[in-house]
């Protein structure tokens, strides 16, 4: 395998650089200050976690600090997670009204960091009243971003949390899943701090069905809520996937993150499969762990590219090659990957979906030699262990709850996040935990 | 072809912009390089008895991240010798003979004090001068500046000891820390002035410091009230200048001066009956290249308007200065919204329910809210156009069709006539019969 070279530890400073740099005092001020204070403001609605946004950048500009992060923590307990790496341009930036005025919107992402960063630094005090317990316990199976801020909500109702968290680090993708130039592994720990220090426990290294029963748990709590996330990257399905070089998006940016990049392989070309944020994240990652070549094969066209404009621009700018209505099938090599063999595809009919499905040109096939094959073509969930819990309905990989409380077709057993809808933003899980701890509530105060 | 030159009370200057007697007219270096710049006039940092300043002489009011929307100060008149002055205004007057060179003069209140200072500065070639009846702090306490200013008695006397020896074209500057500004006018006029400076800076505290808990600017832990000056003091200064403007006895020429920053305040300034402006803050904050812009803009600005000269315009909004019982009492205006152009704010909504008169709706449409406004409910405050951030999308239209006209002073005196108290029931009779609904 022609592997890239290995960076310095410059090189990797420089490379890996923040996208987006963080605001100063001054800096802050002028950008907040720009903010119209709209009522029921549109930026609100576009927010998934409905922050109360023009309130809080409000606070920003009298030096409100304190008050700002309350604002936004009381609606969104993974804030600075959310800050670095929602799709702002789609969700609260999209909705500022400023667009409509012709300006630039507010860089609210940049600016929600600006008031957490702000709180962590000050020692997060205590912003919000805490109940007293109610001899109530909760077991939550994930510590991502949906268990933990369902945990933090509940531990402020008053209830005793046991998170349970396979890995050995917790936080779930926002510690493992995003490139580190968005987001950094302490950012994410520093959340689990606080929410740490609201009294939820978190016990590390606990995979349930292994080294704990689900019925175990169910016994020792009161009631549970599974925020598990999905699991591995989605296999190819074509021959020679068992190459030496061939590795799921999620298990190659899970590497860097865990900081041992003078170890991490990558190829000198480096073919990318689908064509979504994940891919551009191991795309941009093995681009700019200076690999040569990388490229991005897509089966559609441009057009129906799950990514959003700002990871293609990034993309485009970092020089990926996109390789559209592209089909890998078959990575070619002896024990190594040396190629990948894919054919060519046209559009044809829309998909139920409503995006138009690739058809295979006869006789259109070739070949690219490359070196590594990173494919990310969503996740599949790992759900089996939970068979033993009586009623649980699964339908198309996904675990089905109540639009309002959470609650599955089990009473005492709530689920949300990615493993309820087969994998969306960060801060749509952290909605999710937060009203299904509302949900738990209900249920065990009722 | 614009003429931007102008007489103010027989002192002669290129173009109507002069500097205000403060820090940036301190010396010839300053005056100078103003002169060079294009400045038309200069008004001598004023001169008189010895003092001495402090240090921290500034504070400022900085709003919602633009610095010096006001700027306060405790400094005092002229700190250098007052020879060293004299010889200066000399050499600049030599230097700039086209340019108004007014010295502002302040000493304590004796007539032989006065007139000699005024006889000296004569000597320099000075074009006229400026008495200096405003400086809220320091030289008040010592019986001078605002001391005087407040006392129309005191003007009428000083005044009269200048205007007696005076060769030279004579302006008083009045403080607008006082309850009726016409009273030191007319004392100006009556002591034969040749003209009306106005309005010196206003008495203020700019603010605290929260982390220090100590009044700024801080003297070593010591403060007082300074003097108010900048953009925000705009519009107290043009309600001044009008009321000179518009007092039958006055009838002074006016060089207007207060939050002049852009050539569009001075064009409200002398629309307001000003010949020159005066300007500090603003060189304070830029520097004197700011001349460039204020003589093109009002040059560009008097030629879209079809005006030749200063005189052309000078006054020109005068004469709506009026009293409230002559406005037309059923003159109706309503908000209209245009919703091609709203971004959906919601400023209008919040502004008018939690603000004004209840009269916007916030209706959902699609995925917006749209704001509509209840025309029948509206009262015309015109509060929403005001805080809406697009330009030109609320804007007040009339409804009345301008038949009909009635003011509060006519409508009394027709109930005098009719002998009808002033009662709410009378009132209403006449709103009712016009349709207004009051809510």
């Amino acid at each position: 395998m022609n592997l890239a070279p290995k960076l310095s530890e410059e090189e990797y400073r420089k490379n890996f650089a923040e996208l987006i740099p963080p605001y100063n005092n001054i800096t802050a001020v002028a950008e907040a200050a720009r903010c119209l204070y709209c009522y029921d403001s549109p930026c609100k609605h576009g927010c998934p976690a409905h922050i109360d946004i023009s309130t809080f950048i409000k606070k920003i500009t009298t030096g409100n600090l304190l008050g700002s992060a309350k604002t936004i923590l009381n609606s969104n307990w993974i804030a600075l997670t959310c800050a670095k790496a929602c799709p702002v341009e789609v969700l609260c930036e999209g909705a500022c009204v400023l667009n409509e005025k012709g300006e630039k919107p507010i860089e609210i992402g940049r600016l929600q960091r600006f008031a957490i960063e702000n709180y962590f630094e000050s020692g997060m005090p205590k912003l919000f009243k805490q109940k007293p317990k109610n001899g109530k316990s909760v077991g939550i199976i994930g510590s991502g971003p949906a268990g933990l801020a369902c945990g933090a909500e509940l531990a402020l109702l008053g209830y005793e949390i046991q998170i349970y968290e396979m890995n050995e680090l917790p936080g779930g993708l926002s510690t493992w899943g995003i490139a580190p130039y968005k987001t950094s592994m302490e950012d994410s720990l520093k959340e689990v701090e606080m929410i740490k220090g609201l009294g939820v426990n978190i016990q590390t290294g606990i995979t349930v069905g292994e080294t704990i029963s689900i019925e175990e748990l169910l016994d020792k709590h009161d009631a549970l809520f599974i925020g598990i996330g999905l699991g591995e990257s989605g296999k190819l399905n074509i021959p020679g996937e068992h190459l030496n070089g061939v590795i799921g998006a999620l298990e190659f940016i899970e590497k860097i993150k865990k900081g041992n990049r003078g170890f991490v392989d990558v190829g000198d070309r480096v073919a990318v499969i689908g064509a979504g944020n994940t891919s551009i994240d191991a795309a941009t990652i093995a681009k700019r762990l200076e690999a040569e070549e990388v490229m991005i094969i897509y089966r559609r066209s441009e057009a129906e590219m799950p990514a959003n404009d700002f990871e293609y621009r990034l993309a485009k700018n970092d020089g990926i090659i996109f390789r559209f209505l592209t089909s890998p099938i078959e990575i070619l090599g002896d024990k190594s990957v040396e190629g990948i063999k894919c054919i060519k595809n046209k559009l044809g009919e829309a998909d139920e979906q409503g995006r138009r499905k690739p058809v295979p040109i006869s006789n259109s096939e070739f070949i690219i030699p490359v070196d590594m094959v990173i494919y990310a073509l969503g996740q599949q969930p790992k759900l089996s262990f939970l068979n033993s819990i009586s009623d649980l309905r699964i339908e198309s990989n996904k675990i089905l709850v109540d639009s309002d409380t959470y609650q599955t077709n089990n009473p005492k057993v709530f689920a949300g996040g990615d493993c309820i809808n087969g994998g969306k933003e960060v801060v749509n899980a952290a909605y999710d935990g937060k009203q299904a701890a509302q949900g738990i509530d209900k249920f065990l105060s009722g | 072809m614009v003429d931007l030159s102008i007489n103010c009370g027989g002192i002669k200057s290129p173009n109507p912009f002069w500097l205000a007697s403060a820090p940036p007219s301190n010396s010839a270096y300053q005056n100078c390089k103003a002169f060079e710049q294009g400045w038309g006039g200069t008004v001598w940092k004023t001169i008189g008895e010895p003092v001495m300043n402090v240090c921290n002489r500034y504070g400022g009011l900085d709003l919602n991240g633009e610095k010096l929307a006001g700027i306060n100060n405790v400094e005092l008149i002229s700190d250098r010798p007052i020879e060293t002055n004299f010889k200066e205004i000399a050499e600049t007057k030599r230097l700039w003979s086209d340019r108004a060179v007014v010295v502002s003069i302040m000493v304590e209140s004796k007539k032989e004090t006065w007139q000699d200072i005024v006889k000296r500065t004569i000597d320099t070639g000075a074009d006229g001068i400026e008495l200096n009846y405003g400086c809220p702090h320091g030289m008040s306490e010592r019986g001078m500046g605002a001391a005087v200013g407040q006392v129309p008695e005191y003007c009428k006397m000083i005044t009269e000891w200048v205007t007696e020896v005076s060769t030279i074209p004579v302006l008083v500057k009045l403080t607008p820390n006082i309850t009726d500004i016409r009273f030191p006018g007319r004392a100006a006029k009556a002591a034969n002035a040749d003209g009306i400076s106005l309005i010196n800076t206003i008495n203020s505290i700019v603010g605290i410091d929260l982390d220090t808990l100590k009044i700024m600017p801080s003297v070593a832990g010591k403060s007082s009230h300074g003097g108010f000056a900048g953009p925000a003091v705009k519009p107290i200064a043009l309600h001044h200048v009008s009321q000179i403007a518009k007092d039958p006895e006055i009838n002074l020429p006016i060089s207007g001066i207060g939050g002049i920053t852009t050539w569009q305040d001075a064009a409200e300034f002398i629309l307001l009956g000003a010949t020159s402006v005066q300007l500090c803050t603003a060189v304070m904050h830029y520097g004197f290249r700011i001349i460039e812009d204020l003589v093109e803009g009002l040059t560009n600005w008097m030629e879209s308007k079809g005006f030749t000269t200063i005189e052309d315009f000078r006054g020109k909004a005068v004469e709506q200065v009026d009293d409230f019982g002559n406005f037309n009492l059923l003159h109706k205006t309503v908000a209209r919204i245009d919703q091609t152009k709203c971004i959906h704010c919601n400023l209008c909504y919040i502004a008018c329910e939690d603000g004004a008169h209840q009269c916007i709706d916030l209706l959902p449409v699609n995925a917006h809210n749209e704001t509509k406004v209840r025309e029948e409910d509206c009262v015309g405050c015109c509060l929403c156009s005001l805080v809406c951030p697009v330009d030109g999308c609320i804007s007040m239209v009339r409804v009345d069709d301008g038949s009909e006209e009635k003011t509060w002073n006519e409508l009394m005196a027709e109930f005098k006539k009719e002998g009808k108290p002033l009662t709410w029931e009378n009132l209403a009779e006449f709103q009712k019969k016009h349709g207004i609904v009051i809510h």
